[in-house]
């Protein structure tokens, strides 16, 4: 019973118990308790979600790397409600994304700034890890997309991460 | 009393929010298929609700109530989840065939 009182991801627990203060009321015992108790127990519940220790190895890269993918919401934004209130049909394409990443959870944040940022979504990673399947909204041609994406995320996180 | 400049920041901000947010049930509607009515809800809508976090902070934070760390904190775990939804919706979509608009280029792929 006792070797499982261990913290096996350190920052996760310690974000976790710091996001747990923010959200209570003010700082309290009963706020640390309970955030203390959530910072073992969340990391300990997914584990196994995680394949192994992230590597991030470049982190103070991330906070650039967030600024300019909100930048990008907020641009494509307009792109989007401009392209719902205009009478033209979109023209929508699945695009198969060749990846050059190749960690884990450098996928996942790539395939996440993709769903975030209007105009595509992710919709699948293949099974080898390879390919990312993407749904872009209104695109001219495949090629526009995934050089795009390239230029402007992948570049970055490959700096971040390999 | 509230700073007049942060009270007009504090409406644009709500009326920017409202409309991105309208503009994404618009989208919602007239979209013609289901993978791109995805992107209605997933995309316009998070700068609406970007931008009406934004003012709920501005506002806590200029009415003296401290800076509203929990306006951001909502913002960011939207911002998470929000991918994630649309992926999920996506891939179930794909595994039970519903078919892509007519013009589509491009097919889900069979894996």
């Amino acid at each position: 019973m006792l070797d499982r009182l261990t913290f096996p991801q350190p920052w996760l627990s310690l974000s976790l118990f710091l996001i747990w203060q923010f959200l209570s009321e003010g700082v309290s015992g009963g706020s640390v308790v309970l955030g203390l108790v959530l910072a073992w127990a969340i990391p300990q519940m997914t584990q196994g979600f995680w394949p192994e220790r992230p590597s991030l190895l470049k982190w103070w890269r991330m906070p650039g790397y967030l600024v300019h993918v909100l930048r990008d919401i907020v641009v494509a934004s307009f792109d989007v409600a401009a392209l719902i209130l205009s009478a033209r049909q979109p023209r929508s394409a699945f695009v198969v994304y060749p990846l050059e990443l190749t960690d884990p959870l450098a996928i996942t944040v790539l395939a996440g700034t993709i769903s975030l940022t209007p105009g595509t979504v992710t919709v699948d990673v293949s099974d080898d890890h390879k390919s990312l399947l993407i749904h872009a909204l209104d695109a001219e041609t495949d090629e526009e997309v995934i050089h795009s994406i390239r230029n402007r995320y992948e570049r970055r996180l490959l700096e971040m991460f390999e | 009393m509230m700073h007049p400049v942060a009270e007009y920041a504090i409406s644009a901000l709500l009326l920017i929010g409202g409309a991105f947010t309208l503009v994404g049930a618009i989208g919602l509607a007239r979209l013609p298929d289901f993978f791109s009515r995805l992107h209605g809800p997933t995309k316009a809508t998070t700068l609406g609700v970007g931008a009406i976090m934004l003012s709920s902070v501005i506002y806590f934070s200029a009415s003296g109530e401290g800076i509203g760390v929990s306006e951001i904190l909502v913002t960011v775990f939207l911002f998470i989840t929000a991918p994630v939804s649309a992926n999920i919706l996506a891939k179930a979509a794909m595994h039970i065939d519903v078919p892509p608009a007519e013009g589509t280029r491009g097919k889900p792929w069979e894996q």
